[in-house]
């Protein structure tokens, strides 16, 4: 291809007038990296507050799609053996998310979860009202399930619907072909791995986090402000 | 477009020879990681497209403006660093712009900085060519990697999803044929296309004979 004419016609500027010894190499690679290291920093500063908003307000979405009624959220964290309200980003903390009511009430939590799908690990997010023991809401935060197939388990709008009233103990069950009792789902032709992957999922990290929560009616006071997680 | 001396002619040339005579995609098959990978829809073709369009356009105009000042020993490793400057950029902006069309490209943008297209026009065009005429030659590469992209990408979700740009074409009584969205959808319709193109080609070629020959 034409790159092969590079090698024959050379670099008019370079070869005329300065040569090319160490101190020149070095300083131009040194500037390119200064420069590229001023460009990506500011390019980064300036995106940093409208990225850390997008997840903020992603969260949020998934917090009240899940937690039927909540309209503000506050992030509690596994801290030395007891949950506490925490501000701020998790960053690797173990924490789920309340969910309050316009009205200041507890509407339930938001708990996320996951663990190997079919491709990849999914990432998901469950509404747990914990007086009625009840899982309230699923939403997949993340998946990169077959498209067509496995996709479905947040597609298929009756298999999502299914979380809505969902008696966990002692398990959810997966079922195929109509389960009656209140703890089955429904299983999605075609995509059995996926949708045992979630159930599988919620009922790990249901018996994982069903002791640490708060008794009925002892859950923290709602945040003083409507909830915008974002780092001080 | 200052510049003189250079006749304008030239740089429409190079501007329209990346849309159709050289296209990266369908005459070089070049880029083929990412145009494989992310285009099961129109819309993320565009988007991969529209991020490959802004690197290289950038990165072209970067270089060929500094040619002289680059040394040839460190020349591939100062491209390099231009190209993954943007591309850090792009990848940034598009996480606050479009964080939806981020999550679904994930490191596909990233990879971006690999793209021998990119690297391939630096050290074949815009290293040795006035900023006038990289200028020319990066839209059209670009513009031709985008379109195929797009085109590739609205192909698959069609057949695959039934749709075009996130809109439903057919209706319910349609059955998706969802290979087309998974890699060897990819191959089958990135190999259809070709032959495509290819035969378009060819049959120009033919018909430029035949007139010549009448003549």
């Amino acid at each position: 291809m034409s790159g092969d004419l590079v090698q024959l016609e050379g670099r008019k500027g370079a070869s005329a007038g300065v040569p090319d010894n160490t101190a020149r190499l070095v300083l131009t690679l040194t500037v390119a990296g200064l420069l590229s290291g001023i460009a990506i920093v500011s390019a980064y500063e300036i995106t940093r507050p409208m990225i850390a908003a997008n997840q903020a307000r992603a969260l949020e979405r998934a917090v009240f799609e899940v937690v039927p009624g909540a309209e503000r959220l506050q992030r509690l964290a596994w801290r030395d053996g007891a949950l506490v309200p925490a501000v701020g980003d998790a960053a690797g903390e173990p924490s789920i998310y309340g969910g309050y009511a316009a009205d200041g009430s507890f509407a339930g939590y938001a708990i996320p979860g996951e663990g190997a799908g079919y491709q990849d690990t999914i990432k998901l997010l469950y509404g747990f009202d914990a007086e009625r023991r009840r899982v309230v809401g699923m939403y997949i935060l993340e998946s990169r399930e077959t498209p067509g197939l496995g996709d479905r388990i947040y597609k298929d709008l009756d298999f999502v619907a299914a979380f809505r009233d969902l008696v966990v103990e002692p398990e959810i069950e997966l079922v195929s072909g109509g389960g009656a009792a209140d703890n089955q789902v429904d299983g999605i032709t075609g995509a059995t791995i996926s949708s045992k992957a979630v159930v599988s999922i919620i009922n790990a990290t249901n018996s994982l986090w069903r002791e640490r929560l708060f008794a009925p009616g002892a859950e923290p006071p709602p945040p003083a402000e409507p909830a915008t997680e974002e780092k001080p | 477009m200052s510049s003189g001396g250079h006749d304008p002619g030239r740089a429409y040339e190079e501007l329209v020879k990346g849309l159709w005579r050289e296209n990266p995609v369908f005459v070089q098959v070049l880029g083929m990681c990412p145009m494989l990978a992310v285009t099961n829809t129109a819309v993320n073709g565009l988007a991969m497209g529209a991020a490959s369009f802004f690197v290289l356009v950038c990165s072209s105009v970067l270089i060929s403006s500094f040619k002289s000042w680059i040394p040839k020993p460190v020349r591939i490793s100062t491209y390099i660093i231009v190209i993954a400057t943007f591309v850090t950029v792009a990848d940034l902006s598009l996480q606050a712009l479009a964080p939806t069309v981020h999550r679904e490209l994930g490191a596909f943008i990233s990879l971006i900085v690999v793209n021998c297209l990119i690297l391939g026009r630096q050290e074949a065009f815009a290293s040795k060519q006035p900023v006038k005429l990289a200028l020319a030659d990066a839209l059209g590469m670009g513009g031709g990697f985008a379109i195929a992209l797009v085109m590739l990408g609205g192909a698959r979700e069609v057949l695959g999803a039934g749709s075009l740009f996130g809109v439903s074409l057919f209706g319910d009584q349609f059955e998706p044929w969802v290979v087309m969205l998974l890699p060897p959808g990819g191959f089958l319709m990135l190999g259809l296309l070709l032959l495509a193109f290819a035969s378009i080609k060819e049959a120009r070629v033919k018909l430029a004979e035949r007139t010549r020959k009448a003549a």
